[in-house]
């Protein structure tokens, strides 16, 4: 039941991906990666990662989208033009490299992870439960990923400096 | 259970991105397909912190805070180019090329 829920989310996720890449649009092109990433948000619930499922929707579909299509009504770029997917070679060559690409990463869906250092079935299950779900992703990362959280932040604020430096015509 | 199917899925994703990136002229729509690709890898983060432990989601945390960040600054550095040459296109970023 899982399985067959997990592949109907995974199919609209590659589905509208690849109508995100094909559509001439950049607004329809926004709106199918959307849809994109609420298909992922729904398989992160069904891999139990509810948190980040609601994180990828209000961070993802919903921050980082918005800013995007901010961006392309702001130049203006709905309106139809001349399209801008590249000629025959490009296109042969795009798609000759990414099946050369997809055969080089088939293996690795195959591939069995070691039991040596898989935790035993029903541990991250147990951890939500004893923690909760937010609990068991911010225990770790306030304990033992904190200086990377702290980095994170000034990650962040380097990039509010510079994208009002880049987007202010004069200082 | 479900570790190789998001495996797969993840990876047709992947390549997806970069098919886009590579016939796509569009900046726009080229770092539309770069966040797809960061969102393949968040899922094989999470499929693998479910036999592995929750440090794959945590690091799901730390992808998202990047790509908040790279998107910022790469939609500030569009605008920029949009305003010198007036329009989004590859086609006209070509200031590098000799002759």
């Amino acid at each position: 039941m899982i399985l067959t829920f997990f592949w109907i989310f995974g199919v609209i996720a590659m589905g509208s991906a690849l109508l995100c890449i094909t559509r001439k649009n950049p607004v329809a092109s926004a709106l199918w990666l959307v849809v994109t990433l609420f298909a992922l948000a729904a398989l992160f619930v069904l891999l139990d990662a509810q948190f980040i499922a609601v994180l990828q929707i209000l961070v993802y579909a919903g921050a980082i989208m918005v800013l995007f299509l901010f961006v392309i009504m702001l130049l203006n770029l709905g309106r139809p033009g001349p399209t801008d997917i590249r000629g025959p070679a490009g296109l042969l060559t795009a798609t000759v490299l990414a099946g050369a690409l997809l055969l080089l990463l088939r293996p690795i869906s195959e591939a069995a992870l070691p039991s040596s250092i898989q935790l035993p079935p029903g541990t991250v299950l147990a951890l939500q439960q004893q923690q909760g779900i937010v609990g068991s992703v911010a225990n770790p990362l306030f304990d033992a990923y904190l200086i990377p959280f702290e980095i994170a932040s000034v990650l962040l604020l380097a990039a509010i400096v510079g994208a009002v430096v880049l987007a202010k015509r004069k200082l | 259970m479900l570790l190789s199917p998001a495996l797969a899925i993840s990876a047709v994703l992947f390549v997806l991105g970069v098919a886009g990136v590579l016939f796509r002229r569009n900046v726009i729509i080229i770092f539309m397909c770069v966040e797809l690709m960061l969102n393949a890898v968040n899922l094989t983060f999470v499929a693998l912190a479910q036999s592995l432990g929750m440090g794959g989601q945590v690091f799901v945390f730390f992808v998202m805070a990047v790509a908040a960040a790279e998107a910022a600054v790469g939609l500030a550095i569009i605008l920029a180019v949009y305003r010198h040459k007036q329009s989004v296109s590859l086609q006209n970023m070509n200031l590098l090329r000799d002759g």
